[in-house]
């Protein structure tokens, strides 16, 4: 057990969390603002990172494909919430994951008939595709390094958002009292529109930040998805600053439990036994972390109301 | 309009061919049909239509047929998912009448949807899943592996791997009865030192765990069984890592195929891995597959390919040797077991729980004469081999 190994698991894990943050932080402000179960959302994920795929293949660049993917989604989700989210929000919740779900599965097979039902190949950038040195013989991958750089940068720029502008303030607002802020004079439907493209612009940042490392696929959207419910569930619906929280904690278990349970269960009950059980208990962890975390906390960490 | 005229001779000659015509078109265009379950969706999508592509090439360049009666082939998508494949091959047997399934490409799969295959009495011609299971205890006469059992190819690499002279190996391989068979065949061969032993989710495509692990402890090798965008993705992150420099990369003949080599490219240069098949292998079976895969689909054939390619083959003389009476269970098992066809690998021959004894060779992937990178065959690893599950099968009746 190295220093130098639990370094690389941090950060691993903090590279995970931070992408993970790029998910649930739209989540859970359409959950928060608008009371909206929102299934489709994995699916901006997938779509912005087929637009990014295309794009970079079509102008060669990595950077101007991510631009151009991360616009289109933006464009995609605005006219997605104004043609059709619009029309759920005064439903209940069954009829919202029933209409957005129907959204998921119309996303998967247009991405299949358009695109095939083969992965793309996304590569990164030569540059950055070997390893940096981060200290004297620990190197690091380069893009990894770049996700972190970026989600960091994004969750400061989403705090000043929040916190420093009038549209952030008008967000807060409505995540804790959404009918208070419509006496309050919000226009509440425009005020979420943008707030929707965003979230889908974050979504397509993460899908082509994510694009190298994992695979462009259809379907991509339904994993990822679902640990951005856990994230804003262990962080509080409706809170930044809780999806923050949350997916840095679950991408931390996610990654520290897939290397360190192996090793302790090897200690504990011998190697064979170890083999077999520990991959099995890594991949349930984040879901004891949650339990935990709504056994102390039933709302969450950071509850958005009151 | 000019009718032309019969003389009345004619015309009863006519008559009778047509009769003749007719009473042979009733028994030759009654078609085999063919369930082609496999992989075509997700990471391991790329197997999958491999597998297809190389059986459908086999079909057309016999002329659409099957052993002298016209084939149909119904495509279908498992998903890599053992529900999804069982419900599937439910659907294959029951309703579309299926006389052959063939096409399934992980052993969880195959495991799921043999039982329902065999209690149908419906041959299943594998073109890649070769559990150790089906291979031992559980054998049926209804299971043929036109591929591997899945052992072999790991026991080529952990005799390598010695013989080359490594002592402190890392491995690496989903936690799948593929994956499980596949390290249990490494270890049967290889001599050294292991220095770790991890199973990854078979969903998994971030190894930032197990790289960080792997560059703690140290191996001076590495073997993964990684099958399809599982291996893509960790030998470029491995790469990205920066451990290839210290670590030298053992695979399968999969990890080291075509298809991952088209994904990842320069970093595969070097890497060695072995096979039952390799496409410069020289014989005229083999060249002619591959010069028509290369002219059918614009890219050179994969393993899968040529496994899908030679169950097609294998099919084609089951029944042609058992007359096309395919409800004649015992003729068609009796002629499948004889296989009588040219296989692309060359020699291959079953053992008496219809797995293949055959060679394995070792490949290295190199730029070959066009400036391409791709495989090599350097030479034999193991000669006439056979797995070792076999004394285990007591063969039951049909």
């Amino acid at each position: 057990m190295s220093g130098i190994l639990l370094l690389e698991q941090a950060l691993n894990g903090l590279q995970l969390g931070l992408m993970l943050f790029l998910l649930a932080a739209g989540l859970t402000l359409v959950f928060g603002i608008m009371d909206m179960v929102n299934l489709a959302h994995g699916s901006l994920y997938m779509v912005g990172a087929y637009l990014i795929a295309t794009a970079t293949q079509a102008s060669g660049s990595y950077w101007w494909g991510l631009a151009a993917g991360v616009a289109g989604t933006a464009l995609f989700g605005v006219l997605l919430e104004v043609s059709v989210l619009r029309r759920l929000y005064r439903r209940d919740h069954v009829t919202q994951v029933l209409g957005t779900f129907a959204i998921l599965l119309m996303c998967n097979e247009t991405v299949r008939m358009i695109w095939g039902s083969q992965p793309l190949s996304l590569n990164p950038p030569a540059a950055l595709s070997g390893p940096v040195e981060l200290l004297p013989d620990f190197f690091y991958p380069a893009f990894r390094l770049l996700i972190i750089v970026v989600g960091l940068a994004t969750a400061l720029l989403l705090y000043l958002l929040v916190t420093r502008t009038r549209l952030g303030m008008q967000v807060r607002a409505g995540a804790s009292n959404r009918d208070m802020a419509l006496a309050m004079g919000t226009n509440v439907q425009r005020l979420f529109t943008a707030v929707f493209g965003l979230g889908a612009a974050l979504c397509a940042l993460a899908g082509g930040m994510l694009g190298p490392l994992l695979a462009v696929q259809v379907g991509m959207g339904e994993s990822i998805l679902i640990l951005a419910f856990v994230v804003i569930v262990i962080g509080g619906i409706g809170s930044i600053r809780g999806a923050l929280v949350g997916a840095l904690l679950v991408g931390m278990v996610d990654s520290g439990g897939r290397t360190l349970l192996p090793m302790v269960f090897e200690s504990l009950f011998g190697a064979a036994l170890a083999a077999d059980a520990a991959p099995a208990v890594a991949s349930i962890l984040i879901y004891v972390l949650m339990a935990a975390v709504l056994f102390f906390k039933p709302r969450g960490l950071f509850p958005a109301h009151g | 309009m000019h009718l032309p005229r019969f003389a009345p001779s004619r015309l009863v000659l006519t008559a009778a061919l047509a009769a003749a015509a007719a009473g042979a078109w009733a028994q030759s265009t009654d078609p085999v049909r063919v369930g082609l379950l496999s992989t075509l969706s997700g990471p391991g999508a790329g197997l999958g239509v491999d597998i297809r592509d190389g059986f459908q090439l086999a079909v057309k360049l016999n002329g659409g047929k099957l052993g002298g009666r016209p084939a149909e082939v119904i495509v279908a998508d498992d998903q890599a998912n053992p529900e999804v494949g069982r419900q599937t091959a439910d659907r294959l047997i029951k309703r579309d009448k299926v006389d052959f399934m063939t096409g399934i490409v992980f052993s969880n799969v195959m495991l799921a949807v043999g039982t329902p295959t065999f209690q149908s009495k419906t041959f299943y011609i594998s073109a890649n899943a070769g559990p150790s299971q089906y291979a031992g205890e559980q054998c049926s006469p209804y299971f043929f592996s036109a591929s591997y059992q899945n052992d072999n190819m790991h026991e080529a690499v952990g005799k390598t791997v010695t013989d080359k002279g490594f002592k402190r190996v890392a491995l690496i391989a989903p936690n799948y009865p593929a994956g499980k068979d596949a390290l249990t065949g490494f270890k049967r061969f290889y001599k050294g030192e292991i220095a770790s032993e991890t199973y990854t989710a078979l969903n998994q495509l971030d190894y930032g765990a197990e790289l960080s692990k792997l560059r703690a402890t140290k191996p001076d090798a590495v073997y993964i069984f990684l099958p399809g965008g599982l291996g893509i993705n960790f030998i470029k992150q491995f790469v990205g890592a920066g451990l290839s420099k210290d670590i030298t990369l053992f695979g399968p003949g999969f990890s080291g195929d075509e298809d991952v080599i088209k994904a990842v490219g320069e970093p595969m240069l070097g890497m060695f891995n072995t096979s039952q098949w390799g496409h410069d292998m020289d014989n005229a079976a083999n060249k002619k597959f591959v010069a028509e895969f290369e002219k059918e689909y614009g890219r050179l054939p994969t393993l899968y390919a040529a496994q899908g390619y030679d169950a097609a083959r294998l099919m084609d003389a089951g029944v042609r040797d058992s007359k096309g009476k395919l409800d004649d269970k015992a003729a068609v098992k009796k002629a499948l077991e004889a296989a009588k066809f040219d296989s692309v690998r060359g020699a291959f021959k079953f053992n008496t729980n219809h797995f293949p004894i055959q060679d394995y060779y070792l490949r290295v992937i190199t730029r070959d004469t066009k400036g391409r990178i791709t495989n090599r065959t350097l030479g034999t690893v193991f000669k006439s081999h056979a797995d070792a599950y076999a004394t285990n099968c007591k063969m039951p009746g049909l």
